[in-house]
């Protein structure tokens, strides 16, 4: 089979067409080779390694603390977690204790990171499905959130805030005061997004019922994170695998039972009150204290693997490292949750219209510098 | 019961597609709600954060003096190779040789903004500044060097 | 009527020019074309104004709905802004791709103009003030305007490209259905009034526009008629042919430069000549709005000039159906189909027999 689309017709007489790598549709250098019937999708077939930067090569030849750098420029959406995921890796080899201060301010930021990357997803699902204005609306309050990292870590997108031990400084005077105005405001938005998006007939028919993966197949397609969760699959690594101090804070993790498009929409929306009522609980009770553990100038993990997940806002982040007791780590791997979730969209989209694709692309809310990394 | 359906999936399909409409009629009429900034023209008021990381600076006194004291810590703590320092040996009053930077090269196109030489100085010489505008139409102007010409290190930086 | 008013409405300036021209070149032929030629070139200035006008109109609310400024630069308020982009569309290259098939290619946005420009000739902009008083007006709108669906088949055929051919196909489906739709709610004002002329239509509403005289029934097809027209003219949550998201631009993909402004100025007067026609048979067109026996009322908006209203009108519906498309996501074409056979057809359908009886019995107002 021919990698890409030159030729016009299949020998079945399929009409096949070529989405991306540049397209309006797909966030980023994907491109789908989807093979139609009339505009009936018969077959989707994903290529990958447009934006390839070999993220996992290239920290094999930079040390402990730099290696987490990069990883911002995965998942550009949870820049923290991605970077929490790395520190947490690295932490388990040193068997430091992190101190309690920079535990919560890990978790709020990862929080507001969620929040962030949500409201992004969120316009860009309007914006996907022909409604321009929630695009705007949903920048809006992504906006403020980021002008909060702005001033604590001083950047907006790659923040490179997470250090082996703890965090690279202080909050900002101001971080309490922004954020809870924000949780408030955050609150009346998610009901605006819910007159726009959710209630609206259109909305609807265009998202129930399609793109449906069973709870067997999204398990064995290894997706995680909000996709997972709207087929029933309970797999939030904050409840089942606690780190950073998940485990003291209260919240419920999100499950719809559907598997469409309106159950991974769901599952989001609903995961948003989850994430500020979360802030809710720790922004106030920030312990006094460091705010990073006594680390080595040059760090040196012991010989031998460590593994650990998190749960960036698209699912599983797995770091798999390999020291061999230099200075830099002999082999890393990340599990990204993207790439699991892209390989149910050829399941997902079979009989589907092209309309659909698009819809399903954007719930399933891909991120492809994270896919090829 | 089909007819009876009909009409309130009708009926309620007109009262969604209406709540969406009130919403952004609000904010049609709302005109005091647009956040757009209009960026050229609020330069003068336009201040960024004051973490922001724009670029790594030298901050110099007025003696001319920095605090760097050559130690390369930045340029092994950096992740990309963007910091370039180059020293020479100075012969000091009493005759001993001590080793004072040269010049020190940042090559601001290559730098991800990561901020890990500024945490890794043990002099705190360098410092992020809070500038934005970057844009150049020869990359020969990106490649800076920190240090001012004739400076010198300050009293007392070991 | 007010005297002053009409001295300076438009069919007066009109007379005036037809009787110097009369004047000046006598009856015969030279007169003819010479009005002929005037007529066709000021309304091919006034439509492209028009356009200019829309544009900016349309940018100016997407931006205010959506929090934003919108093009605020150049000239007063961003007015001159689709000037710029005017002269910057006529400075691009106009591309042919190299496989399309090149005659039907640069034909299709002609056609595209050409009927936009065909339908605008009955419509009523003032009192006596009309291109053509055709007295199967209506007939002739909804014939002239579904030949775009050639422009657009022939675009998309055309391009050689399998986006463009995907939405020239969607919006082949979607016109042709659409069009029963708009033909059923502009067949119940044409059985209350009686006549397929524009003149009548308007004339039969002078003591209350159809919208208020017509009760229920009226106001469903007008809604039908907002709802099918926007799927007629490919607007958003209908503008499938384009869906930008699925099609990159649908069946102008291939098009750049002028052809491309081509079909932007045909959907701007389509945009406008929708409205101008849902103002015209629902709202009166160029009467003003008579309440009752309010004499002092009815005074004050007869000073309004015809054309004043008449606008005023079409710049409210086209607004509404702005406010749709900055508002609603898009449907999917089957969505799309069902929408049209499932919903809008049959309630059209049964409307209109109920507006039969209203006009058998003369219940209207
Ligand atoms: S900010 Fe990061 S990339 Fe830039 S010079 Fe410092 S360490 Fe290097
Ligand atoms: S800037 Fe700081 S870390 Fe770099 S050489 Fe100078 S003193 Fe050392």
């Amino acid at each position: 089979m021919k990698l890409l689309g030159d030729d016009e017709i299949s020998e079945d007489g399929e009409f096949i067409i070529n989405m991306g790598p540049q397209h309006p549709s797909t966030h980023g250098v994907l491109h789908l080779k989807i093979w139609l019937n009339g505009e009936t999708i018969i077959k989707v077939q994903p290529n990958l390694g447009y934006i390839h930067r070999s993220i996992e090569k290239m920290s094999e030849s930079l040390s402990y603390r730099n290696f987490i750098f990069a990883t911002s420029r995965m998942d550009y959406l949870s820049a923290h977690i991605n970077n929490l995921a790395c520190a947490l890796t690295v932490e388990q080899g040193l068997e430091v204790e992190i101190p309690e201060r920079a535990q919560v301010i890990r978790i709020i930021l990862s929080e507001l990171t969620r929040l962030a990357s949500h409201q992004l997803w969120w316009g860009s699902t309007g914006l996907d499905l022909g409604a321009v204005s929630p695009f705007f609306y949903g920048m809006r309050e992504r906006e403020s959130i980021l002008e909060i990292m702005e001033e604590t870590c001083g950047a907006r997108l790659t923040m490179n805030f997470m250090v082996p031990g703890g965090i690279m400084a202080d909050i900002h005077p101001d971080f309490q005061r922004k954020t809870k105005a924000i949780l408030s405001q955050i609150k009346t938005n998610i009901k605006e997004y819910d007159d726009l998006l959710t209630g609206n007939v259109i909305f609807e028919e265009r998202t129930k019922g399609v793109g449906i993966i069973s709870k067997e197949d999204a398990i064995s397609f290894g997706m995680s994170g909000p996709c997972a969760r709207a087929s029933g699959v309970s797999c939030d690594i904050r409840k089942w695998f606690p780190y950073s101090g998940y485990e003291k804070v209260q919240f419920e993790e999100i499950l719809e039972t559907s598997g469409d498009c309106y159950g991974r929409y769901m599952v989001r929306m609903r995961e948003m009150l989850q994430s500020v009522s979360i802030i809710e609980q720790l922004i106030d009770n920030i312990p006094e204290g460091e705010i990073q553990a006594k680390t080595k100038n040059v760090i040196k993990l012991p010989k031998g693997e460590f593994y650990q997940k998190v749960e960036t806002a698209r699912g599983e982040l797995g770091v798999y490292l390999v020291s061999d007791g230099a200075a830099s780590p002999y082999r890393i791997k990340y599990r990204s949750p993207n790439f699991s979730n892209l390989f149910a969209l050829p399941q997902m989209s079979k009989g589907a219209k092209i309309g659909d694709l698009v819809a399903i692309m954007s719930t399933l809310d891909l991120i492809i510098p994270d896919i090829d990394r | 019961m089909f007819i009876k359906e009909y009409f309130s999936t009708i009926y309620r399909s007109i009262k969604s597609l209406l709540t969406g409409m009130k919403l952004t009629g609000y904010y049609f009429t709302h005109l005091n709600k647009i956040k757009t900034e209009e960026y050229p023209d609020n330069r003068a008021t336009l201040k960024m954060a004051d973490r922001f990381r724009g670029e790594v600076v030298m901050p110099h006194n007025e003696n001319n003096e920095h605090r760097c004291t050559g130690c390369q810590a930045c340029e092994i703590a950096c992740p990309n190779g963007t910091i370039k320092i180059i020293t020479k040996q100075e012969i000091l009053a009493d005759g001993k040789k001590k080793k004072r930077i040269d010049s020190f090269i940042y090559h601001h196109d290559l730098c991800t903004l990561c901020n890990l030489c500024i945490v890794a100085c043990p002099s705190d010489a360098i410092v992020m500044a809070q500038t934005f505008e970057h844009a150049v139409y020869d990359k020969k102007l990106l490649k800076k060097i920190l240090n001012n010409p004739d400076s010198k290190i300050m009293e007392g930086v070991e | 009527m007010n005297h002053t008013i009409l001295a300076i409405s438009l069919s007066s300036i009109a007379n005036s020019m037809h009787q110097s021209l009369q004047a000046l070149l006598g009856d015969g032929f030279a007169l003819t074309a010479t009005e002929m030629l005037i007529q066709g070139l000021s309304l091919i200035v006034f439509l492209v104004i028009l356009c200019f006008y829309l544009g900016w109109m349309e940018r100016r609310v997407a931006a205010f709905m959506q929090i934003r400024l919108g093009p605020n630069r150049v000239g007063p308020q961003g007015t001159l802004q689709i000037i710029a982009d005017t002269i910057k569309l006529l400075l691009k290259e106009g591309l042919t791709p190299n496989s399309s098939d090149k005659f039907l290619f640069n034909l299709a946005p002609m056609i595209m103009v050409i009927t936009s420009f065909l339908v605008v000739a009955p419509l009523a902009f003032s009192k006596d003030f009309q291109l053509w008083d055709i007295n199967i007006g209506i007939l002739y709108v909804s014939a002239v305007s579904s030949i775009s669906v050639i422009g657009i088949l022939m675009a998309g055929w055309s391009s050689n490209n399998k986006y463009s051919l995907l939405g020239a196909m969607r919006s082949g489906a979607q016109l042709v259905s659409y069009e029963l739709s708009i033909g059923l709610s502009l067949i119940s004002i044409v059985i209350l009034t009686g006549s397929l002329q524009m003149s009548d239509i308007i004339n039969s509403q002078s003591n209350g526009w159809w919208l208020f005289k017509g009760h229920i029934p009226v106001i469903i097809s007008f809604v039908i008629f907002i709802i099918a027209s926007t799927a007629e003219i490919n607007r958003a949550p209908f503008d499938l042919a384009e869906a930008e998201q699925e099609l990159t631009a649908g069946f102008h993909t291939e098009y750049s430069g002028m052809k491309f402004a081509m079909f932007l100025l045909s959907e701007y007067i389509n945009l406008f000549i929708a409205s101008a026609i849902a103002a015209t048979i629902f709202l009166g067109g160029w009467m003003p709005l008579h309440l009752g026996n309010f004499e002092a009322f009815n005074h004050v908006m007869d000073f309004i000039p015809g054309f004043v209203w008449f606008m005023g009108k079409t710049m409210f519906i086209i607004f509404i159906i702005m406010w749709f498309r900055w508002t609603f996501p898009r449907l999917r074409v089957d969505q799309l189909l069902n929408l049209e056979w499932k919903y809008l057809l049959p309630i059209s359908m049964i409307n209109t027999i109920f507006i039969t009886i209203i006009a058998i019995y003369g219940w209207h107002f």
